[in-house]
């Protein structure tokens, strides 16, 4: 190995200082991510909802989703538990927590499922070409033209939302619910699934007001709901929100950390990558070594 | 590089069509078939990737381990060039092509598995920095690039001088062009070596980083993962484990190559690079146990799951028990048990990935869990053998092994 010795210090010494004036901003490389302040999001007061399914009749009209296998009308779909799916971006689940109406029978609760929106989305950071982004109106868009298919989303997304097109050969999408992005981009617009809901158990609203009435709700009822809003601090916060007469663990809610589920990663890419302080060092110490070894070796025997 | 001159290509001291050949390539072309499929039917109609596991066999194994594998690549290259030991440099060549075969078919795997192959590009365009993927996307465009570069003087050596005459008989057109191509491959001999050390530290760089950034993918899913593997410092045990596997994989495929071409081995120089991976696998060994008995997670590992069995399997045999192997003199100079010690490393590393990407995520809504298909398995044994094919073919007719390897040290 042939190596102009000086011109290779002097790449490395610059090396060294660009790495030295990296350092610090290493420091200052903390997360800067803040969600946006206003917000919509949706309250949804499972002690209200009646388990109709005209919200999924409603999201599958205005997303125009295919036609499901069996209609929206027949109730015995509730019979088995189901996840949102390519062609359904919110379901229905029905759950017989041991509660008991006035009759002593034992009482349903249904629980509406879709995307969260989260404040901080685990899927927005985790798309490789950034696909999928928090949107100031608080919806968590998908945007089709960049997608590459990659399926990191998936992986990411801790409420395993995104569903995905397996049996499309060339041109698959990542399915889920869009927060009726273009609705709610209008003046006055509300999701299909709120407006059309009959009970009024979806609110659509500015998240932070939608956290006060979940409040106030709790104090002019006293005893009817958990004192908890679920979403309020679930990964950092999520645009939809629930409250609930009996305890979520009960309905298939899950048990989350509050810290957003891209701190750590991002924290370790950004902690490595400002100024690339880290690959540039690490080169300027490895050509420093080789500078060192070669010159041993050049002395100590014949180039062969 | 003028110790590479050794090198020389094996075209009329062997076989190309051996019955080994013969079977990789009815596999590689089996696997073909299942890709036609895929283009047909979409993924879902040759694999078992569902909604709550929407990462599979490719991710684990043809992907995740193809770029720990190829990690013979950077290390050798840094054992014989950065920290000057050149006698090493036999297993330099063969490392690199292994290294390079390696990501062509790690990028080709990758093309297969997203659901938008002919979008593959578009993360040059679209960046998002938060993305770990797209850091490990980057650095392994960018690292394959590199590669070539390094491999660039291999090609040059061999059709820099003579690939005129092969065609002398032929009309001015080709001539000219096999002139000017000619030019250009001298020139590159010439020229390529005073620059090379900028590609080969480049090289390492890159190296870590990806090696690494694989390791944080999963750290974004902390509650899908099972505590055994989810641990902050899994980059770092995914780095540690790619250096430690990098000398087992050059005893691996040596061990291979020379018994299928039937050459002499190189037996003195993998008996001493082996006793630097003591140490490697030391390291490595001690970050992951130590981590587990840290974390207090270790009690898992006895309770009875396939993870906690899963997890044993992979500390114990490709860990623990090759490391011990490697400590007696007796199996790093006797070929059979060497080969069998680097076997359980390379296979360590590999359930390592698999443990990480499918055993670990645990999708907390399971629609169905998950086993790969016949598809998937038929595409990744495919992918396998079309690698071990290039291998054979490049090395058929381009100065990568140095089949007077004993003489080349001596
Ligand atoms: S619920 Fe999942 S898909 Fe929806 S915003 Fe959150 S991370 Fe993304
Ligand atoms: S599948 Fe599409 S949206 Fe999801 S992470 Fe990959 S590129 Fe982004
Ligand atoms: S917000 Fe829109 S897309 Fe989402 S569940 Fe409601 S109707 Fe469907």
């Amino acid at each position: 190995m042939e190596l102009n010795r000086r011109r290779f210090l002097g790449l490395t010494g610059a090396a060294l200082g660009a790495g030295a004036l990296g350092k610090p901003s290493r420091v200052s490389a903390a997360r800067a991510y803040q969600p946006p302040p206003d917000a919509y999001g949706c309250l949804v007061d499972l002690s209200v909802c009646v388990g109709c399914r005209k919200c999924e009749q409603a999201c599958n009209q205005v997303n125009h989703l295919p036609e499901p296998e069996r209609p929206f009308d027949d109730l015995t779909v509730l019979d088995d538990k189901r996840r949102p799916g390519p062609e359904a971006f919110t379901v229905i689940n029905r759950y017989y927590t041991g509660r008991r109406d006035e009759r002593n029978q034992m009482a349903p609760t249904f629980v509406k499922v879709q995307c969260m929106h989260c404040q901080d989305p685990a899927c927005a950071s985790a798309c490789i070409v950034g696909a999928l982004t928090k949107k100031p109106n608080g919806a968590v868009h998908y945007d089709v033209d960049k997608c590459i298919g990659c399926r990191y989303c998936m992986v990411a997304c801790p409420f395993q939302i995104p569903a995905y097109e397996y049996h499309d050969p060339l041109t698959p999408r990542v399915r889920k619910c869009t927060f009726c992005f273009e609705r709610i981009s209008k003046q006055g617009g509300k999701p299909g699934c709120a407006q059309v809901c009959p009970v009024e158990a979806i609110t659509f609203g500015k998240r932070s007001e939608l956290i006060k009435l979940a409040r106030q709700k709790m104090v002019d009822d006293p005893g009817r709901y958990q004192p908890y809003i679920y979403g309020e601090k679930e990964v950092g916060g999520t645009s939809w929100l629930y409250i609930s007469r009996e305890p979520f663990a009960k309905m298939g809610f899950l048990k989350l950390p509050n810290q957003p589920m891209p701190h750590l990663t991002e924290t370790i890419q950004h902690g490595i990558f400002s100024y690339m302080w880290a690959p540039l060092s690490l080169f300027a110490l490895l050509g420093g070594a080789m500078a060192v070894f070669n010159r041993k070796r050049d002395q100590g025997e014949d180039k062969s | 590089m003028s110790a590479h001159s050794h090198a020389a290509p094996l075209q009329g001291k062997a076989r190309f069509w051996s019955p080994g050949a013969l079977v990789m390539a009815a596999l590689a072309i089996t696997g073909l078939l299942f890709v036609v499929g895929r283009y047909i039917g979409g993924l879902g109609a040759v694999t078992h990737l569902s909604q709550s596991h929407p990462w599979g066999l490719w991710i684990g194994v043809d992907v995740a381990s193809g770029v720990a594998l190829a990690a013979g690549g950077f290390t050798t290259a840094a054992l014989a060039h950065i920290f000057g030991r050149h006698a090493y440099e036999p297993v330099v060549r063969p490392a690199l092509l292994t290294a390079l075969l390696g990501y062509v078919f790690v990028s080709l795997a990758l093309l297969v598995d997203i659901g938008r192959s002919w979008a593959i590009w578009k993360p040059m365009i679209f960046w998002n920095p938060n993305s770990v993927l797209f850091e490990v996307a980057m650095c392994v465009m960018i690292y394959t690039a590199v590669l070539h570069v390094e491999f660039l003087p291999v090609v040059a050596e061999r059709f820099a001088h003579g690939f005129k005459a092969s065609l002398a008989n032929r009309s001015w057109p080709v001539v000219a062009l096999a002139e000017a191509a000619e030019g250009l491959l001298a020139f590159l001999n010439r020229n390529l070596g005073k620059v090379m050390w900028v590609f080969i530290i480049a090289g390492v760089v890159l190296s870590c980083m990806h090696q690494s950034g694989l390791g944080s993918l999963l750290l974004v899913a902390p509650t899908k993962m099972h505590a055994l593997w989810y641990t902050p410092i899994l980059p770092l045990l995914f780095l540690t484990s790619a250096i430690a596997v990098g000398f087992p994989m050059v005893v691996f495929e040596n061990t291979l190559v020379s018994a299928s071409f039937d050459l002499a081995d190189e037996m003195g120089i993998l008996s001493r690079m082996v006793r630097i991976t003591i140490l490697l696998l030391g390291v490595y060994g001690a970050l992951k146990i130590g981590d587990v008995i840290a974390r207090g997670v270790w009690p898992l590992i006895f309770d009875g799951s396939v993870q906690g069995r899963s997890f044993a399997v992979e500390v114990l045999f490709g860990i623990v028990i090759p490391w011990a192997m490697l400590l007696f003199p007796k199996v790093r100079n006797h070929r059979t048990p060497l080969f069998i010690a680097a076997c359980m490393v390379v296979g360590g590393v590999v359930v390592n990935r698999m443990n990480v990407f499918l055993v670990a995520f645990q999708p907390p809504y399971p629609v169905q869990s998950y086993f790969p298909s016949v598809g998937e398995l038929a595409i990744t044994a495919g992918f396998i053998a079309a690698l071990m094919l290039a291998y054979r073919f490049t090395v058929y007719f381009l100065p990568v092994l140095s089949p007077a390897g004993k003489e080349a040290n001596s």
